[in-house]
Formats: structure tokens, sequence, C-alpha cells
């Protein structure tokens, strides 16, 4: 009796299983590999809305801290198991090193309405090898001067049109006791963003661009020589003690209202925000010696979301791709990122600082080094961020390390060597 | 002798993980490091047999010729400082401990508890503190030492410098404690005899305790040496991976590093290279540890 029961038990389970797929909907479950454990919320939000949407598809979020996320990700798709099906890929040199060793996917047929995003932004997602498109451009970043509005209306500033004005600026602000300039230069990168917000509106932003990325010029031109002392000529302004000043420092200092100005990206306007809310701060483009021409801000394209070619869901992941190259994701990202979408016609009406940005973009230049010469060993950011801390603390002049980085990315660049 | 065979099985079984775990963990990477440093590699896909030319580069190609001497250099100031400093110290506590000094008990403990820190939680707290508004200089400005303020890691000509001496704070008592002991295991006879025969405290310090210790003092050089060259974590939280700088604070842990897997602003990976450094820097440690030991075993003493 008992066996009999046994047996009836079975076939009944057995049964159930058998007809279980008939009644549940084919799901497909996909992997998305993040560099923003900061973003996790938003990412979920994302996730939540395309699953609404497309039930069958499942995303699985796993957010990698930022400066381990090119290692664990290189392990991963090399090993192949355990690879992420969707992941935020860097852009320019960043996205070469894995397009040419071929773990992604080439989107130009897949999704043809990435015709539609700018140039500039298609720049960062294609790559110089075969000029194919390997990512859907998310963000670009701006290089621009924050400065504290309440400090300028407690001192009756204004802001500067000339470089002059900027620096009579800062000198208002030291002689009231505040730090002028919040930057240091412990970290080489934050040197190099320091040009990248000074710079371009000395050394003749996108006419200078072209013409060195073509080899018509050199570093050790005269006019980048002068943008380069610029950085120098802001030293009396930076904290005491500049050269062990790091980057959650100068944070920090701009953040608790202790400095007046602070150079730097427009990614940071959201960490500001969330940091100190009193915090009443504005943008504007670092000015060069004349009012007339205009003020230049090196912009770059920061992100991009890629398809791994290894994955066995292709179709799956194309879907979850389709919807981060939508409006509504880009307007998404303004409002609640707080960063420029990359993706064209984005509504920026409900975020003042987007718009403010925007109006800021219409002199850009390409962020130099990244955009140009970040493509071989040793990039022409390694150079200069080493080189531009031994000028800012006295070491060696601006000539010397312009002839430095001119020697360096000539060793392998071609358009350098005729 | 199926007892001779039993006893070989059991020791076999003993040893057995321990081994497995050198072989697959420490051996393996060793090797396909070797293999991976005889190829070109194009970013992250293997490409084709390139016999020495990676190690061509390494030595004589720009950038990595004076990266490379420029953080081989630093290793060897780490080594000088540590060899002077640390373990100098650590024989002149572990003697002053052994003679039983006021509190010994005390200081024993106290000086061995930053061995036990975590060295990422030390590099990263003594980052904070040599901030220039941190606590060190926050101090030298309390006791009116202001022109004594430095932007310690900062400033290139110093950095390097700092941070040994944070790395020689952490780890001071682990020799105070091993020569302690060697010290201790002196044999009487020979010191009151030495007494008796009316030599001074120095005499007795060169001549005698000195000689008999020298196994431990094997061991610690071995030690100092292999921890010069792998010097990574300190310089990595204290410093960046860039070594900055300037490279001032770079080393050849740090170069490896970058070269191999890449940092997020500046560089992009260079396997080959990276494998012939990692290479390289086994043989260094290698031949330079197996040299040490050679000379120092040579002054030991038979009692």
């Amino acid at each position: 009796m008992k066996r009999f029961l046994g047996m009836i038990l079975s076939v009944c389970i057995l049964l159930g299983l058998a007809a279980a797929p008939a009644f549940a909907q084919e799901v497909t479950e996909i992997q998305f590999w993040t560099w923003r454990p900061e973003d996790v919320d938003f990412y979920n939000k994302t996730i939540a809305a395309f699953e609404a949407a497309n039930p069958d598809v499942k995303v699985v979020q796993n957010a990698i801290k930022n400066t381990e996320y090119n290692t664990i990700l290189s392990a991963a798709l090399a090993a192949g198991d355990g690879a992420p099906d969707v992941f935020m890929s860097r852009a320019y040199g960043g996205l070469q090193t894995f397009a040419d060793s071929g773990y992604m996917l080439a989107l130009d047929e897949l999704m043809p309405e990435l015709a539609d995003f700018s140039d500039a932004t298609r720049r960062g997602a294609t790559s110089i090898t075969d000029g194919k498109i390997y990512g859907v451009p998310a963000v670009s970043q701006t290089m621009l001067c924050y400065y504290n509005k309440d400090v300028y209306e407690e001192l009756g500033l204004s802001i500067p049109k000339t470089w002059d004005e900027f620096l009579q600026n800062l000198e208002a602000c030291k002689a009231a006791g505040y730090e002028a300039l919040a930057n240091g230069t412990k970290e080489g990168w934050c040197c190099e963003f320091l040009f990248g917000g000074v710079g371009p509106s000395f050394y003749g932003g996108n006419d200078f661009f072209d013409k060195v990325v073509a080899g018509e010029t050199t570093f050790v031109d005269p006019i980048f020589v002068d943008a380069v002392q610029k950085i120098k000529d802001l030293t009396p302004y930076m904290p005491s003690m500049y050269e062990g000043v790091a980057y959650t420092d100068m944070q920090a200092s701009f953040i608790n209202e202790l400095s007046a100005h602070f150079v730097g990206g427009s990614y940071e306007a959201g960490y500001f925000g969330s940091e100190n809310p009193d915090l009443n701060f504005d943008i504007f483009a670092v000015p060069g010696e004349k009012a007339e021409n205009p003020a230049y801000v090196s912009v770059y394209a920061d992100m991009n979301f890629s398809i791994a070619a290894s994955s066995k869901k292709q179709e799956a992941a194309l879907k979850f791709l389709r919807f981060l190259a939508t409006k509504e994701f880009g307007e998404s990202m303004v409002n609640e990122l707080k960063m420029v979408s990359s993706v064209p016609g984005v509504d920026v009406s409900a975020n003042p600082f987007i718009a403010r940005v925007l109006e800021l973009q219409a002199n850009n230049t390409p962020y130099l080094f990244l955009v140009g010469f970040r493509y071989e060993q040793p990039t022409g950011s390694s150079l200069f961020q080493a080189e531009a801390q031994s000028l800012m603390v006295g070491d060696k002049t601006a000539q010397e390390i312009c002839q430095s980085v001119q020697d360096g990315i000539a060793s392998y660049y071609a358009p350098f060597q005729k | 002798m199926a007892k001779g065979w039993k006893k070989a099985g059991w020791i076999t079984f003993f040893v057995l993980p321990g081994a497995l775990i050198v072989f697959v963990f420490i051996l393996l990477p060793l090797f396909m490091s070797l293999f991976n440093s005889f190829f070109q590699w194009n970013q992250l896909i293997r490409g084709e047999f390139a016999g020495l030319e990676n190690f061509k580069r390494l030595f004589t190609g720009y950038p990595y010729q004076q990266r490379f001497m420029n953080a081989l250099g630093n290793n060897l100031k780490w080594f000088a400082m540590t060899m002077l400093i640390q373990n100098a110290l650590g024989i002149l506590l572990g003697y002053a401990l052994s003679r039983g000094i006021a509190g010994s008990g005390f200081y024993r403990r106290v000086f061995f508890i930053p061995v036990l820190f975590s060295i990422i939680a030390v590099g990263f707290l003594w980052g904070l503190y040599l901030r220039p508004n941190g606590m060190v200089n926050s101090l030298l400005g309390a006791l009116g030492r202001e022109e004594w303020k430095r932007a310690w890691l900062g400033d290139g000509s110093i950095a390097t410098y700092t941070i040994i001496i944070v790395n020689i704070w952490r780890w001071v008592g682990f020799p105070t404690l091993v020569f302690m002991t060697a010290i201790d295991n002196v044999p009487q006879e020979c010191t009151e005899a030495a007494y008796l025969d009316g030599v001074n405290e120095w005499q007795m310090f060169s001549k005698i305790t000195l000689p008999l210790i020298v196994p431990s003092i094997t061991i610690i050089t071995v030690l100092t040496i292999i921890g010069s060259l792998n010097v990574f974590e300190q310089v990595y939280t204290m410093a960046g991976l860039d070594g900055p700088p300037n490279y001032a604070t770079d080393t050849i842990g740090t170069l490896f590093y970058r070269t191999a897997f890449g940092s997020v602003d500046s560089g992009a990976p260079e396997i080959g290279i990276g494998s012939a450094i990692a290479v390289v820097i086994y043989l260094l440690t290698f031949f330079v540890s197996l040299g040490s030991i050679t000379f120092t075993s040579s002054k030991e003493v038979e009692l």
C-alpha cells in the first residue's frame, strides 16, 4: 500500500515538473556590470523599468569598485565563464583594449540608432583600428570651474571674463581668508584635469587639437608651453603645501566652503550636491587672455555600454542595450545622476545645472590627452600627469615638461615621427 | 620494508596539501609569467612568440628602462634604510629588552602591536595623518616648529623616506622580538666566563653576543631583502599606483602591477612587459637572497 502511494506521488511530481515550463515564461537572465557602486540604486530603478517593459528578460547588476574594474573585467572576459553580458566600458584607449582583443560586439548593424549620436560622443565608442562602434555612448564630461556663489556675493565678485579678472577674483578670496582654489597636485590626474579646465582657452582649443593630432604642430609650440605655464601661475592661490593635497581633500575643502573655487569635471556636481545640500555653487568656463575669445571647456566621452562578444544571450542583451540608448534613460541620467547624457534629444529643462553645462559646451574642445593620446604606452596622460607634478612644485619649467611629453609621445606616435 | 613505505606514505599525506597550494598558487603562476613574457601581446590576447624581446624592451626601451631603474633605485633606498634603521633599532631594542630594563615586559608587547595591524589600515591612516593639515603637521605646529611642516607625501624629495619610516614604525617589533629571543639564547656560561675575564659591555656585545646571533641576523636580512623587493601595499595606499609625485615613490612592485594590469587614469595593460618585470623581480629576489644566506652563513660561529 505504502509502495503504491509512493509511486503515485513520484508520478505526480514528475508530471508537475514536466508541465511547469509550459506555464512559466522563458526568462533569460543577463549579467550587467558597472563600475559605479555609488549608483547601484539608480541602476536598480533602471532595471525595474526595463523589466516591466520586457518581462522575458531579467537583469542582474554587479557593481565593482572603479579602480579594480578593468582588472576584474579583463580576467572575466578572458576566462569566458562568469563574464558579463552587458557591461560599462571605458572610452577611447580603454575601449581599444577590449575591442582589439575581440571581447566586444560591433554595434554598427545591430543598432542603427547610434548613427544619430553626435560625432564627439561616437568617437569615444569607436575603435581606431577598424572604425566600428563598440558601445552605446552614455555620458560626456566637461572640465570647468566651480565657484561658491555665496562667497562671490559676499565679496561682490562676478564671473570673470578674462584671465586677469580670474586672478583678481582669486586674490580677493585669498585676502578674505578663504582658500582661493581648492586644487592640489598630490595625485597626477588632478594636474591633468586642472589643465583640462584652464589650458584650452590659451592653446586655442580645436585648432590646436586638430593640428597636434595630425602632427602639424608639436607640444613644444610656444602657444602650448604658454598654456601649460598658466597652471603654474595658479600655485599662489592653491592651498599651502598643495603638493600634498589629494583629490578627496580638494573635494572636502570645496564642499565645506573652505575654498571658493574648484576646477574639475562636471561629474563632481552630483557629489557636491549630495554631500552638502546647502552648498550654493555654480560653474563658469575658465577664460583666456581676452574677453572676445571664447572660453573653451575640455569635453570627453566618459562611459559606454557594450555587449560581450562571448555572451550567449545576445538577443536579450541587445534589448537591454537598446533601452540604454533611449531618451527616457538619458533623461533619468540627467535628472538623477546629474550627468550630461550622450543620448541625442534629451530634454534637460528640468535640470538647471545640466542646462548650464550644455551652455558652456557651446565652446567645446576634446580633452586633449585622453581623447588624442591615450592609446599606446606611455600614454600622453601618464606623461603629462607625472611631468606636471614636477612643474607645479618648481622642479622643472613648462618648456622642459613640454619637451619631455613631446619626446615621450614621439617615441611611438607616427605623425610625430616624420 | 613495509614500515618504511608506510612512513613515506604518511609524510606525503601531511605534506601534500601544502605542496599542492604552493604549486597551484605560487609555482604555476610563476611559470605562466615566464611563459607569457616570451610572447608578444596585443592588448589582452597573446600574439606570436617574441623570444627575449620583452626583456630587451624592458632594459633598453623607452620608457621602461628609466622607469625600471628609477623603481629599482627606490627599492634600494627601501633596503638600505630598513637595514640601517629598522634592523639596527631591532638589535638595540632586543638587547635592551633582554637585559631586563624596567618595564620590558610591557614594551615587548607594545612594540609588537603595530606588526599585527593590517598593512592597508596602517597605510591609509598614516596617509591621513601626513596630509598638509593632518595630525603630524598640527603636532609640529603645536610644538612651535612651523618651519618643520612639510607636504610629507607630496614632496618628491621626502615622500619615499616618509613611507619607509611609516613602514619601519610598523615592522620594528618583529626584529626586536627575534633578536631579543636570540640574545636570550646565548648560553649563560659564555657571558659569565666573559664577565670573569673582565670585558666591558661593548666588547661583550660585539665579540660574544653578535657572532652567536648570526643565524637570526641571516633570517632578518633575507626577510628584509624579500620585503624591500616586494614592497607594494605601502606605496599603493599612501601614494598611489603611479608612484607620484612624478614616480618618486615608484617601486618595482607598483611598476609591475601598473604595466601588467594598466592603471585607470593613464595606462593600458602591457602584459608581455609586465610578465617580464615579474620574472626579473623573482630572479632578483632569488639570487640576492641566496647570496646573502651564503655570505652570512660563513660568518656563523660554532659554539
